[in-house]
């Protein structure tokens, strides 16, 4: 598998990082690189073994259903660059 | 008035079918949210349900809530589907300013539950069984507020992080009408379980609505997704306008774009949502902050120990059991309240009678007072001790919608409305029969015509008959007194 310049800037893009022009063919290559090292993964022979899920053997813990957090708005909207009666704002979105 | 049961649609080229697929986000009903310990609840102030999870602050992690699971795997089994004891969640990567963690937590390859079935019931008394392709446990997003400022959106979090469950149809329903009966059967489903209230204006059930159309025989057409519709009649209306679009466009030799669209309830038209393209590449992972989910499957076993009588099988036991007419059967089980209402009235009396009295006298009622059978115009106890009186002959049927008429007003119960308003019917034979011999005697004329053979006349005496005794009267007794007098 290899990346075109296209590709980097369309996975630059939907990862809302900003990518400049001049940038993005030493990119390619420096991804490439790292496809290709990872690729070396192809070459074991994984027939009949379980994907692992982690690396400690271990099960997911569940909680119950209690309510045990919240009622800070304050503190939830503390570091935002704005806001407004406990809301956030941001920029105007609308479809 | 649009005709929601038409499968076709006649082009100017000939027929085509309407295909359609429905996605419903159902919220699961818990206390706490999927994957933190802040609550669910609705109407909430801003931002004040919300843990350092959902705002999704650095280094925190998600914790699952076991009651979601539970939830999500007796809707399944509600669903006659299969549970997957093995699930695995994943992220699902895309910005928008109500999801603070750039990623929704889903599940794709692996959801936790497969395939299942819904058993539709059509207003022609017909049912189609509709596929269900998966259901699977999801975070919701946050609520964006777009008209609280000009220049600026408000985002409240309350909502992100509550658990959904995304339930997928396969491509199975032909028509308008088909998708609301699957949306209302669905959501007969989910409250009788308790995992969600279905509720729609309230957002708490969301439907994403794809419709395609074809030859009918032929290969499936492209699809467009109608996202969010939020009310059954908007789904039906909104397949309706957007399989006519895809139609014209076709029939004049163009070719439909797979795209999301989105339903404007105040035009009744579909349009594109163009910036959402390209957050279609979603670039799904499994969540490395969450191993797979597991669980055994005597634990599912013992849930499905738990599971209410659901609608289908009550229906048939409505019908099996108590012989009532389907049609009578779906009305009463369509909601679990009224339902158990009926069941109340029914319990140790004539089946059909309460049928009759719940679906008529007593709907009417309802409707026009709260609506809501957990505060019923009349109790059933009431209702029940109405209809003894019907049936043991204290009162006549006309007489009974009367007292049920007062019983509404006063709250009291039939038995002493009866004997306040001096309401019990006379059987007395020989007081009916004196009541009889003055009518005779007054309508002469009347009774000559009826012995020349005027039969119809005889619906006029019993009527007198009646007024004179204020209804009081047993009609049957007056029937039988006037046919001897008359005829004999």
């Amino acid at each position: 598998m290899s990346l075109d310049k296209a590709t980097v800037a369309h996975v630059a893009k939907l990862a809302r990082i900003r990518v400049e022009e001049s940038d993005l063919e030493p990119m390619a290559a420096e991804l490439n690189n790292i496809m290709t090292w990872i690729e070396q993964l192809n070459e074991v022979d994984t027939d009949g073994v379980q994907p692992m899920t982690s690396v400690v053997e271990s099960v997911l813990r569940q909680r119950s259903d209690d309510i045990t957090d919240g009622g800070y708005a304050d503190k939830v909207t503390q570091n935002a660059p704005a806001s407004e009666a406990s809301y956030f704002v941001v920029p105007k979105v609308v479809e | 008035m649009n005709d929601f049961a038409s499968r076709i649609i006649q082009g100017a080229t000939g027929d085509w079918e309407m295909v359609i697929g429905l996605e419903v986000h159902a919220q699961v009903i818990s206390n706490a949210k999927l994957f933190s310990g802040a609550a669910t609840a609705f109407g909430a102030e801003p931002n004040s349900q919300v843990s350092l999870v959902d705002a999704a602050m650095p280094g925190m992690l998600p914790v699952i809530n076991e009651k979601c699971v539970e939830q999500a795997v007796r809707t399944g089994l509600g669903l006659k589907a299969r549970i997957n004891t093995f699930s695995v969640f994943d992220r699902k990567n895309y910005f928008y300013p109500d999801l603070p963690q750039g990623y929704q937590i889903s599940q794709y390859l692996q959801p936790v539950v497969g395939e299942g079935i819904i058993t539709i019931d059509l207003p022609d008394g017909e049912s189609r069984e509709i596929g269900i392709t998966r259901l699977h446990l999801e975070q919701d997003a946050g609520k964006s507020l777009h008209d609280q400022d000009p220049n600026s959106t408000y985002i409240d979090l309350n909502r992100s992080g509550v658990a959904l469950m995304e339930i997928v149809s396969e491509p199975d329903m032909r028509s308008p009408e088909e998708a609301g009966a699957y949306l209302r059967k669905l959501r007969t489903i989910l409250r009788y379980l308790g995992t969600c209230d279905g509720n729609m204006e309230e957002g708490s059930m969301r439907a994403d609505v794809n419709v395609s159309v074809r030859r009918p025989g032929e290969e499936f057409g492209t699809r467009c997704e109608i996202k969010n519709v939020n009310s059954i009649r908007f789904v039906q209306q909104a397949i309706v306008y957007e399989a006519q679009r895809q139609v014209d466009i076709l029939e004049e030799g163009g070719s439909i774009d797979q795209e999301t669209r989105l339903f404007d309830a105040n035009t009744g038209v579909t349009r594109s949502m163009r910036s959402k393209e390209e957050a279609h590449d979603y670039r799904y992972f499994p969540d490395p902050d969450l191993l797979p989910l597991t669980f055994t499957q005597e634990w599912v076993d013992s849930l499905m120990d738990t599971l209410p009588e659901l609608p289908d099988a009550k229906k048939q036991r409505f019908i099996d059991d108590l012989g009532l007419p389907a049609y009578d059967a779906g009305v009463l089980v369509a909601e679990k309240e009224t339902a158990d209402f009926y069941e109340q009235v029914a319990e140790g009396r004539d089946a059909k009678i309460a049928a009759n009295w719940v679906m008529g006298e007593f709907f009417s009622a309802l409707n026009a007072s709260s609506g809501d059978i957990t505060q019923p115009p009349v109790s059933a106890g009431n209702l029940g001790g109405l209809i003894d009186l019907i049936t043991d002959g204290t009162i006549s049927g006309r007489i009974a919608k009367q007292v049920f008429e007062a019983m509404v007003e006063s709250g009291k119960d039939a038995g002493t409305i009866v004997e306040e308003k001096g309401l019990k019917q006379v059987s007395d034979t020989g007081a009916i029969e004196a009541q009889v011999d003055e009518i005779l005697a007054a309508n002469g004329d009347k009774v000559e015509e009826y012995r020349g053979g005027k039969d119809k006349l005889f619906g006029f005496f019993v009527g007198q008959v009646m007024k004179a005794t204020q209804g009081k009267a047993n009609p049957k007794v007056v029937n039988e007194i006037l046919r001897k007098k008359l005829d004999g």
